[in-house]
């Protein structure tokens, strides 16, 4: 057993490392360090940036500008980028509609939507949710009627991260009158967000910001050519991705990176005039979470190894890295708010106020904003639910 | 043994209930969250004449004279309606300061002005690197040849925006940590040399970080004995911490009925989801919390008003606040997991309990704190 990196693994972190430190711009590194929500110009700035260099989508196929790197290349990648405070770019395009194009998609979809998702031209969001389908997702209800060349869509979704900033949403719809069983006559469309019939309303969350919506849909004209796979098939595709969703759930970089700012906070900040780093309460809550954070990374790498070995695609796995790796965001967001103790209930300035920490009034809104973790991308109860399923046979 | 409460205060806590279901619903709330001043001269004016503002003001001073005990079912109400008003400011603690130290001067100029809705106060306690202790105290007041002169710094004042009058630690001799040498002072908001930056906290209350810049009082601003600061903050922050526990039994009896509710009726493959056993226990643990959080709000209200013994009665005090802040953050937590992406969304009161309870969970004090002070 060997846990290190090979010699050319850590060659291409230095690369990747080196690359980072002279290219991220000091604005945007300092904005993801305060927790501040970044513009879409801004998120586009970045993409735009990474897209030059080659590597924006390492895991697509190198002929549409993926890098061949294998997974553990991928995983290092992912690791420094959250490590550096790279800004974390919206997966929709990239990592969700790209792969099932690869996969389902014709040339002609291919060609057309591929390179401006490369590019950063067009964002996309994903339009599975709606108020009677979360976890249930099957139990969807918004309808795409064909019409001679059109489907014609009618409905309603929910909880659409960036919807506001989106140009295209690949979206689930219901295509025929439920017979069978409920996941058939479901397929998977792609809609311009800017045809007509489209209304995006924003729902805030209790960090007081806005990243979802709902977006509803009134006789909104699809062209049929913009149906990925077959009529009737989403489901199919849908489950496909639904793998490729939780593959970096672990978050581990990230978390790593977020573990390293609360010690440097429980360093500073004083209990009793002494740090509060050597408060023994503090520290051993603290350092559970480093444990179980170091065991998930080793975890992780395992089920990496596996996969690179077997060729096998992730199983059941991948919901215990959703699992774990989201239990251990929220707790670092919650240490890091107890860290500051009383100075964290400031969060919004009423009059002009010099000197404002945003870092410190940005501490609670982030714990109460992390609590989406558990829920999204499939439940914390629906992954456990998988893993008793498929892994235990119960 | 009697855990019943009289029908008198039965019936006050009905007409509070009906009132705050009335003036301080979800949205009426929502009203009052975003006006310029962030909280209700109209309800506040209801409270006094429902005489709420008067419960534990001394009966020569126009009050009832009520303990914790007594307040517990007003704590409960404003915990279920999630009042921003600034009552256990202004009752649980400035009028506590008052009553039990002022000289009679000032209790004539607060007390019955406080009953009468006319004064509002706040504690000018938190410092920079103070955390949650009450000794560690960096400002300053200095004797003068007219009174005394006060200088520093206080973070989150809650309630300082609206406040008439700030009870504020200083020290008068010693060093930042010392026990000895602190000593409170009842100062107008409005002194020259007080600055307020304000803003809102996480659950929607106001409070301001306010500096002192030689901020010249006179003689009887003072409260109580010089030097005896601590012990009176203990007693009082104590009190006020008890009626906070009760505060949180009613914030999570709220929550407990909105996510009972909620899984009752939200349907997901085909049927509600609190017929799932994982959602079924998780509120079964909910509700237990809430029966164990009760009782140690009994305990603690019970404490506050008939302790003989001050270190006693601070252990019992902590034993709840510790009780008070897990089941916080567990009810708090699991209420929004269990209401999926609703539980997050602001037009949900479920996502300003969770706030609320978040911050209970905290104020005067966290589960580490009261840990501490319950071993020592
Ligand atoms: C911030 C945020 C961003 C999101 N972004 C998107 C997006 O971009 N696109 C999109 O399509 N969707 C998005 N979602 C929606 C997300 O996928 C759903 O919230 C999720 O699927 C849960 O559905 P729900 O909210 O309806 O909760 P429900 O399904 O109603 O669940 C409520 C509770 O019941 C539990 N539960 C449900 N079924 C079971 C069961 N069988 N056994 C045990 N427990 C169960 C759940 O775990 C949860 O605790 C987003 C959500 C959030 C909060």
């Amino acid at each position: 057993m060997d846990l290190n990196f090979s010699a050319e693994e850590l060659a291409f972190r230095d690369q990747v490392r080196s690359w980072l430190n002279a290219t991220m711009p000091r604005d945007l590194r300092d904005k993801v360090a305060n927790n501040e929500r970044l513009s879409k110009a801004e998120i586009v700035r970045w993409h735009r940036m990474l897209a030059d260099q080659g590597w924006i989508a390492p895991a697509w196929p190198v002929e549409w500008g993926g890098t061949g790197w294998n997974v553990v290349q991928r995983y290092i990648f992912e690791e420094e980028c959250g490590y550096a405070g790279a800004p974390q770019l919206p997966r929709f395009g990239l990592s969700m509609c790209a792969p099932v194009l690869l996969k389902f998609g014709t040339e002609a979809q291919k060609r057309r939507y591929l390179p401006k998702i490369y590019n950063g031209e067009e964002i996309w969001c994903q339009g599975y949710s709606e108020p009677g389908a979360g976890s249930d997702l099957a139990a969807l209800s918004t309808r795409a009627e064909k019409r001679g060349d059109a489907y014609v869509v009618n409905g309603q979704k929910i909880w659409t991260t960036i919807a506001h900033h989106a140009d295209w949403m690949f979206c689930l719809v219901r295509t025929s009158a439920q017979t069978g069983k409920r996941q058939e006559g479901i397929s998977f469309l792609l809609v311009d967000m800017k045809t007509p019939g489209i209304r995006v309303k924003p729902i805030i969350l209790m960090d007081g910001g806005h990243d979802v919506n709902e977006v509803f849909f009134e006789d909104v004209r699809v062209p049929a050519e913009n149906l990925v796979h077959e009529e009737g098939k989403g489901w199919t595709v849908a489950k496909y991705l639904l793998g490729h969703e939780r593959m970096n759930s672990g978050r581990i970089a990230g978390s790593k990176r977020e573990l390293q700012k609360l010690k440097k906070l429980a360093s500073k900040e004083m209990r009793n005039g002494v740090p509060l780093m050597s408060d023994v309460r503090f520290r051993d809550r603290l350092t559970r979470v480093e444990i179980e954070l170091m065991a998930l990374e080793i975890t992780n790498l395992r089920f990496l190894d596996r996969m690179r070995r077997t060729g096998q695609p992730p199983g059941a796995d991948v919901s215990m890295l959703k699992i774990k790796g989201t239990e251990i965001t929220q707790l670092i967001t919650e240490l890091m708010m107890d860290a500051v103790g009383p100075l964290a209930q400031p969060t919004l300035p009423v009059d002009d106020i010099d000197g404002w920490d945003m870092f410190v009034a940005s501490l609670a809104p982030v714990y109460c904003l992390t609590r989406k973790s558990s829920i999204y991308a499939g439940s914390n109860e629906i992954q456990r639910n998988i893993i008793a399923k498929m892994t235990l046979g119960l | 043994m009697n855990f019943d409460v009289d029908d008198d205060q039965q019936l006050l806590d009905d007409s509070i209930r009906r009132l705050l279901r009335k003036d301080y619903d979800f949205d009426a709330r929502r009203e009052i969250l975003r006006s310029s001043a962030g909280g209700s001269d109209h309800v506040w004016k209801t409270f006094a004449d429902m005489g709420l503002l008067a419960l534990p003001i001394p009966e020569t001073y126009g009050g009832f004279g009520a303990g914790a005990v007594k307040m517990m079912g007003m704590m409960e109400c404003i915990g279920e309606a999630l009042v921003v008003e600034p009552y256990l400011s202004t009752v649980g603690l400035g009028a506590q300061f008052v009553s039990r130290w002022g000289s009679d001067a000032q209790k004539q100029e607060v007390l019955p002005a406080i009953a009468q809705g006319r004064l509002k106060m706040a504690f000018a306690q938190i410092e920079d690197g103070s955390r949650y202790e009450l000794g560690h105290v960096a400002t300053t007041a200095a004797k003068s040849a007219a009174g005394w002169v006060i200088n520093g710094e206080k973070r989150v004042v809650i309630d300082a925006p609206a406040s008439n009058k700030l009870i504020v630690s200083a020290r008068t001799s010693g060093d930042i940590r010392d026990a000895e040498g602190l000593s409170l002072f009842m100062v107008n908001t409005a002194t020259p040399g007080i600055r307020l930056k304000r803003y809102t906290t996480l659950d929607g209350l106001r409070a301001a970080d306010v500096t002192f810049d030689n901020v010249a009082v006179a003689a009887d601003a003072l409260l109580g004995t010089q030097g005896t600061g601590l012990v009176m903050m203990r007693e009082v922050v104590d009190f006020a911490t008890a009626l906070l526990c009760a505060e949180a039994v009613g914030a999570i009896r709220s929550a407990n009925e909105a996510t009972l509710d909620y899984i009752k009726n939200r349907k997901q493959f085909g049927v509600a989801i609190g017929s799932f056993q994982v959602t079924q226990h998780r509120i079964v643990d909910m509700v237990m919390s809430y029966e164990q959080v009760k009782s140690m709000a009994c305990l603690a209200c019970v404490q506050a008003d008939t302790a003989v013994d001050a270190d006693e009665r601070s252990r019992i005090i902590s034993a709840a606040k510790i009780r008070v802040a897990d089941a916080c953050r567990q009810v708090s937590q699991d209420a929004v997991q269990l209401h999926g992406g609703m539980g997050l969304s602001d037009e949900m009161k479920i996502s300003h309990t969770f706030r609320r309870l978040t911050m209970i969970a905290r104020q005067f004090g966290d589960a580490d704190h009261h840990l501490a002070r319950f071993a020592a």
